[in-house]
């Protein structure tokens, strides 16, 4: 959801004069000092840490996110936020973050960046040998079983439920049967 | 508008530092590199991008009872604010508004008056900026009608921010309901607090908390002659480096400032 | 979660026990905070350490980890003993008054294991109910019958008294009195009490028993169904309800439907073995609805083109009784059964127990794809400590992804509510959101497989993908329209009647959304990706979007605000809320109310509830409509009972000759595991190994630190690894705070520093001083400072310090789940340099 600046103020004071918890939208003073996400564009998220599902509201201003903080609407946390929910704003903004393909051939030292085409096609030659040395039609005990049983996968609870859906459609039509993540950890 | 205070209630804060994090994200402030020491108290100290901390404090009663307490420090906002009265170049201010202590960093020459005058040891100088920093209570967002970032970001209500009338009744009833050994810390000195407390356990018992802050001496020089010498140089720059001379000699490094922001990243 | 974060304020006792929600789960204390605030609630925090959590309790009482079973067994016994159970819900809603098969034998009376157990595992002929000639089961409503579920469950836990327990548990038996005397309080009917529990519960050989004994309690006290109540299994990451949903685990499909073997070749004979059948003449036995289930999902996969059967058929088939998991799925691979492998959004080599033998493992692939936002120890295993990239043959591909702010999409907290995500900004340089890659990855399979052919090869180029659009030639997932395949379609016109109403019918057309589950179809006629999500997305609106704001019962429901499975119910069980005349049991607390003019039930969506007074028990999903106090389903017993965790500190388990949970798979006999799985002290106390060991998190960091050691403010937050400590033991080591110690286990060794605190006490067990320590679990190589840094790998703005804590953890897991015993160790701790 997209929320203007405007949306933000009112949500905000709509939840303050319910809950009298955050915000209040106070007539602002004329010499108030500027605050920094007043032109911001402002996009609702939940946090991608722990189970509670806290709202986040991230500003962002010529494609770059200025802030993020606690979303006062959400039930759940009504703007507040721990420490990792605070953080979000880094986890966006970090020159760390990996930004290329990248391929390690075997026993190579190094990693090389690769694009994406070179490596998708290779790992769908991957799957494909290894998925048909390891192809079961049957188990042993003549049961058809039509099962990959060289190629295991672990991930994710990281994903969204769009995606852990779709994963597992790709995977079980693999045949895997070796599937799982961190829910059994 | 009124007198507004913060209220830091250490019964309810369980230290999960998102006051702390929502201060360096709203505020911009770089992480430094730090050492695990032994505690979950990091950094250890305030720093120029550390402008409050929660403490992370093991006690044990008379009684044997084993407690963990957890104390936030930062800026007490005082009504009569020593640091707003040595500033020779008017970067500490009080803001009219609320009666809080702002602090304009454009301004602020690096003298560290404020440093030594402080009775709570708030204000933190970084040689690599010559300036100095402390929480100016988000002005930004209490003059937008937001809470502090930090008061945001509090879960539990342990932190709070507006009227004093009405935070000062909250107070009171806290510390009644906590009942013996509770009180209220920050409304006896300078002239009153703008952060105030309500301790669960004896004021004593806390290693962060001040226990008799007082004004140091300087600062009765300071106002007695010397800030009017001080006016008298353009806007305060001369001034203030000839008295910071006069009174503490040569700057020194300061050694927290110097050893982190080597290569950090700040937030917005 | 039963519930959900915000009805923790309805509370009157909250008893954590098996976690820290306080450290872990910080919002949760918001609503935990108003409990005690509005309702003068009291929280209760049992852990071997004093926490975040116990600092904020109003009683606090400590534990030898891993004796969860024998305190809560004591509670039991306390709670029956004090005549302090809810009887009308016990005798209406749970299995008390079921006869069960005179045959079984109790472990008290069969030297510590219940009958049937042999080579290994549990014959569970002896554990059934007696029926009548129809196969109704026999039933003693006044309790009295011996072999009745009530008498033995007062049986089995009259052996756990507070003397014995305290001897075990190494709690105070004054504390232990007052722990049970305070949350046995609310067995009445106008009290609440609700149990918090997280990883501290799982991670043990006897995890799900730990569960189960808290649910008898819940269930005697009548705390299931109501507001305040329930159990609250705090999960460990933002959507880890949400993949166990749709089925990223080797034994479940989405929704819950049993992965299917090979032993039942047909749809048809699946459906038989697995769609509960039941003579309880009054019982909605609401999986008999399995079929459509089944079908939709089917659907899902294959579409209508590819019929029913064939669709069953080319999906694969677990072998019966063999076991694909975690832990085996590591043992597998280090014994070269793989070829390649995905670590998706993972990071094994950390997050792995017994982490040195994945990382072995990885090093006996031919290739891994690994995806994910930094550089981590999985993609980068062979260039870390003690490998030697040259003579590793893996063949790896760390794949670079969009954040949760560089995409859309919905995720599911622990109280089962969907919330959407919306995209802020564009991920950094070419990193695509998963959805992306796993749609290129398939396209690219498919298409080899539709020019060169395979095994099995329809199974993959018969999938369905309608999941986004190519533009400019690259294709671009779109998460609203799978979010509709989920919910599920109709796939051809239909007019049928409404199952809830009978006589009243509607139309559909093909194409409509399915309005809920309860209108899915067993005749391949609607495809649905996961059941259980049918309901959240409708013809206006994608339900995970919504923002209102209403509350109408005052409860915190929040109905208006995004969508919870199943049906937008916040509470499940709630049809247990009210008694069998349908009043709710407080009606000060009432989550579902009948009204009597509409003629219907008015608050959270009901649960189970009939119509008042027509006798129907709310458990619908189990198949005789009550809860079980009794559970013959599990892998290790009917009733839970106290085994030592498989690294102990005791010689013996004083309950019983049977020290630990007969029923785990140990990959230390002849035939399982590998050479590298060896464990300390099982037999006897080996005094290599004289502490107890457990892991957790620290509020800064999440999981293996993967995302959070590479935010600056975090790492300086937590900088790196620690073991605490109690003061007694730093003495007997010369260990002070802040000392560099090294903590070895049977499996590996991690540095530490030390934090030396008197909130870790030594325990009395049976008269011996037994130590304890902890480590947190959130570090690992790749962010340490001195490490090798090859050309073009990262820097951390802040370095972290420590390897991972799993290097010590072991390759045990539970019985039922065989999620591994990380919170249950045993190592030893020196000072760094100190032989």
């Amino acid at each position: 959801m997209k929320v203007s600046r405007r949306g933000f103020l009112k949500i905000s004071g709509a939840v303050a004069a319910a809950s009298g918890l955050g915000i209040s939208l106070k007539p602002i003073a004329a010499h108030a000092k500027p605050l920094k996400i007043k032109y911001a564009t402002e996009t609702t998220t939940v946090c991608p840490y722990c189970s509670v599902g806290c709202s986040i509201i991230v500003s962002v201003r010529d494609g770059k996110v200025i802030n993020t903080e606690g979303d006062p609407d959400s039930p759940i946390n009504r703007g507040a936020l721990c420490s990792k929910g605070g953080s979000i704003y880094q986890m966006a903004v970090n020159e760390n973050r990996l930004s290329k393909p990248l391929y390690r051939a075997p026993f190579a030292s190094e990693w090389k960046e690769v694009e994406w085409e070179w490596a998708l096609d290779k790992i769908a030659e991957n799957v494909k040998k290894s998925r048909d040395k390891s192809f079961k039609k049957t188990n042993a005990k003549g049961q058809v079983v039509n099962r990959t049983e060289g190629i295991a996968s672990v991930g994710s609870a990281a994903m969204d439920l769009e995606e852990c859906f779709t994963y597992q459609k790709f995977l079980r039509g693999l045949g895997l049967v070796y599937i799982e993540h961190q829910a059994r950890i | 508008m009124t007198e507004k205070i913060k209220l830091y209630d250490t019964s309810k804060c369980t230290a999960c530092r998102g006051c702390q994090l929502a201060c360096k994200q709203w505020n911009g402030l770089k992480a430094r590199q730090t050492e695990h020491k032994g505690t979950y108290q990091n950094p250890p100290t305030l720093g120029p991008n550390t402008f409050m901390l929660i403490h992370f404090q093991d006690y044990v009663d008379s009684k044997g009872n084993v407690k963990w307490l957890f104390c936030k420090e930062a800026c007490m906002h005082c009504t009569n604010a020593a640091c707003v009265t040595v500033c020779p170049s008017g970067a500490l201010y009080y803001n009219e508004e609320f009666k809080t202590v702002g602090m304009d960093r454009e301004k602020c020459i690096g003298c560290q008056e404020c440093v030594a005058a402080c009775p709570f040891e708030i204000p933190r100088y970084d040689s690599k900026t010559d300036k100095v920093s402390k929480c100016d209570m988000c002005e930004s967002r209490i003059s937008n009608g937001l809470d502090p970032a930090c008061v945001k970001a509090c879960p539990t209500g342990a932190l709070k921010f507006g009227d004093k009338d009405k935070l000062m009744k909250i107070a009171e009833e806290r510390k009644k309901y906590l009942g013996e050994g509770a009180s209220i810390y920050g409304e006896k000195f300078v002239g009153g607090t703008h952060f105030m407390y309500v301790l669960k356990e004896d004021p004593a018992v806390y290693e962060g908390l001040k226990k008799d802050p007082k004004v140091p001496f300087s600062l009765t020089v300071w106002k007695s002659w010397l800030k009017p010498l001080s006016l008298l140089a353009a806007g305060g720059v001369v001034g203030g480096s000839i008295l910071h001379y006069v009174l503490h000699g040569p700057k020194r490094p300061d050694p927290e400032g110097a050893a982190q922001d080597e290569k950090n990243q700040g937030g917005a | 979660m039963t519930n959900h974060w915000v009805d923790l304020k309805n509370s009157d006792v909250l008893l954590i026990m098996g976690s820290n929600p306080a450290s872990n789960h910080p919002i949760s204390f918001k609503w935990i905070q108003e409990a005690v605030d509005k309702r003068g609630a009291k929280i209760i925090c049992v852990d071997p350490r004093y926490t975040q959590s116990a600092a904020k309790s109003h009683l606090y009482a400590p534990l030898r980890s891993g004796t969860d079973i024998a305190f809560l067994g004591g509670m039991v016994k306390y709670i029956l003993e004090k005549n302090l159970f809810h009887l009308d819900y016990v005798l209406n809603y749970t299995n008390a008054s079921f006869l069960v098969n005179p045959d079984l034998k109790l472990p008290g009376d069969n030297n510590g294991v219940f009958s049937g157990f042999a080579d290994g595992k549990y014959i569970k002929d002896t554990w059934s109910y007696q029926t009548d000639g129809e196969g109704v089961i026999k039933k003693d409503r006044s309790l009295q019958d011996p072999n009745c579920v009530f008498q033995l469950l007062k049986k089995h836990y009259s052996r756990y008294t507070p003397e014995i327990v305290s001897r075990i548990t190494g709690t105070p038996k004054d504390k232990l009195l007052e722990v049970y005397k305070l949350y046995g309080s609310t067995g009445k009917p106008d009290k609440a009490g609700v149990e918090l529990y997280a990883m501290g519960w799982t991670q043990h050989t006897v995890g799900v028993q730990n569960i189960r004994t808290m649910c008898i309690i819940q269930l005697l006290l009548g705390n299931m169904g109501i507001a305040g109540g329930g159990i609250a299994a705090m999960r460990g990451e933002s959507n880890v309800q949400g993949s166990t949903d749709h089925g990223l685990l080797f034994h479940i499909w989405p929704g819950y439907l049993g992965t299917p073997s090979g032993s039942l070749p047909t749809l048809a004979a699946y459906n038989e073995k697995n769609t509960p059948k039941t003579m309880e003449k009054e019982s909605l036995n609401w999986w008999k609805n399995k079929p459509k289930y089944v079908a939709s999902f089917l659907r899902s996969m294959y579409g209508e083109s590819v019929p029913l059967d064939e669709a069953y058929t080319l999906l694969p088939k677990v072998d019966d009784g063999a076991n694909y998991s975690w832990l085996m799925i590591f043992d597998q691979m280090y014994k070269e059964k793989f070829t390649g492998f995905f670590a998706w959004g993972m990071n094994p080599a950390c997050s792995g127990a017994h982490s040195n033998k994945v990382r072995k493992a990885l090093a006996k692939l031919d290739w891994m794809v690994n995806v994910n936002l930094f550089d981590n120890e999985t993609g980068s295993f062979w260039c870390g400590p003690g490998m030697d990239p040259k003579k590793i043959k893996t063949e790896v591909f760390m794949l670079p992804c969009a954040s949760s702010v560089e995409k859309e999409g919905s995720i599911a907290n622990s109280g089962r509510l969907m919330q959407w995500r919306y995209k802020a900004i564009s991920a950094p340089g070419e990193a695509l959101p998963d959805g992306d890659i796993m749609s290129e990855v398939f396209f690219k399979v498919k298409e080899l497989y539709e020019k060169k052919g395979g095994p099995n090869k329809e199974a993959v180029t018969k999938l369905t993908w309608p999941y986004g659009h190519k533009v400019r030639g690259q294709f671009h997932y779109e998460p609203r329209m799978v979010a509709k395949e989920v919910n599920g379609y109709f796939l051809e016109d239909k007019k049928l009647e409404n199952p809830t109403k009978k006589g009243e019918f509607k139309e559909f057309k093909k194409g409509d959304l399915v309005p809920t589950f309860a209108w899915l179809q067993d005749d391949g006629s609607t495809s649905s990706g996961c059941w259980v999500y049918c309901g959240s997305v409708n013809e206006k609106a994608n339900l995970a979007m919504r923002r209102g704001q209403a509350d109408p019962t005052g409860l915190g429901l929040y109905s208006e605000w995004c969508w919870s499975w199943p049906v937008n119910r916040r509470i499940i069980y709630n049809g247990a809320s009210v008694d069998t005349n349908g009043k709710p049991w407080d009606p000060s607390r009432a989550v579902i109310k009948w009204d009597e003019e509409e003629k219907k039930w008015k608050g959270d969506v009901p649960d189970g509830a009939g119509d008042p007074g027509k006798g129907r028990p709310p458990f619908i999903m189990k198949s005789d409509g009550v809860a079980s106090l009794y559970g013959p389903g599990l892998a290790d017993g009917p009733f839970p009972e106290h085994y030592e965790p498989l690294e102990c500190p005791v010689e013996k388990n004083l309950m019983s000759p049977q020290k630990n949970n007969p029923a785990i798979k140990r990959f230390d006999k002849p035939g399982v595991g590998s050479d590298m799985d060896v464990y300390s002290g099982v037999t006897s106390c080996d005094p290599r190994f004289p502490f107890i060991c457990a892991t957790y998190r620290v509020s800064e960091h999440w999981q293996t630190g993967v995302l959070t050691r590479w935010c600056p403010w975090l790492a300086e937050m937590q900088p790196g690894m620690f073991v605490e400590m109690s003061e007694e033991l730093a003495k007997e080591k010369g260990i002070s705070s802040g000392d560099e110690c090294i903590v070895k286990s049977a499996r590996g060794e991690v540095e530490c520093t030390a934090i030396v605190t008197p909130r870790f006490k030594p325990f009395n067990i049976d008269g011996n001083t037994i130590h304890e320590v902890g480590i947190p679990w959130h570090f690992g190589w790749i962010t340490t400072k001195h490490r090798l840094y090859k050309k073009g790998d990262k820097f951390p703005e802040v370095y972290t310090k420590g390897d991972a804590a799993n290097l010590l953890t072991s390759s045990i897991g539970d019985a039922n789940t065989m999620i591994p015993e990380s919170k249950a160790f045993m190592v030893n701790v020196v000072k760094k340099g100190v032989k």
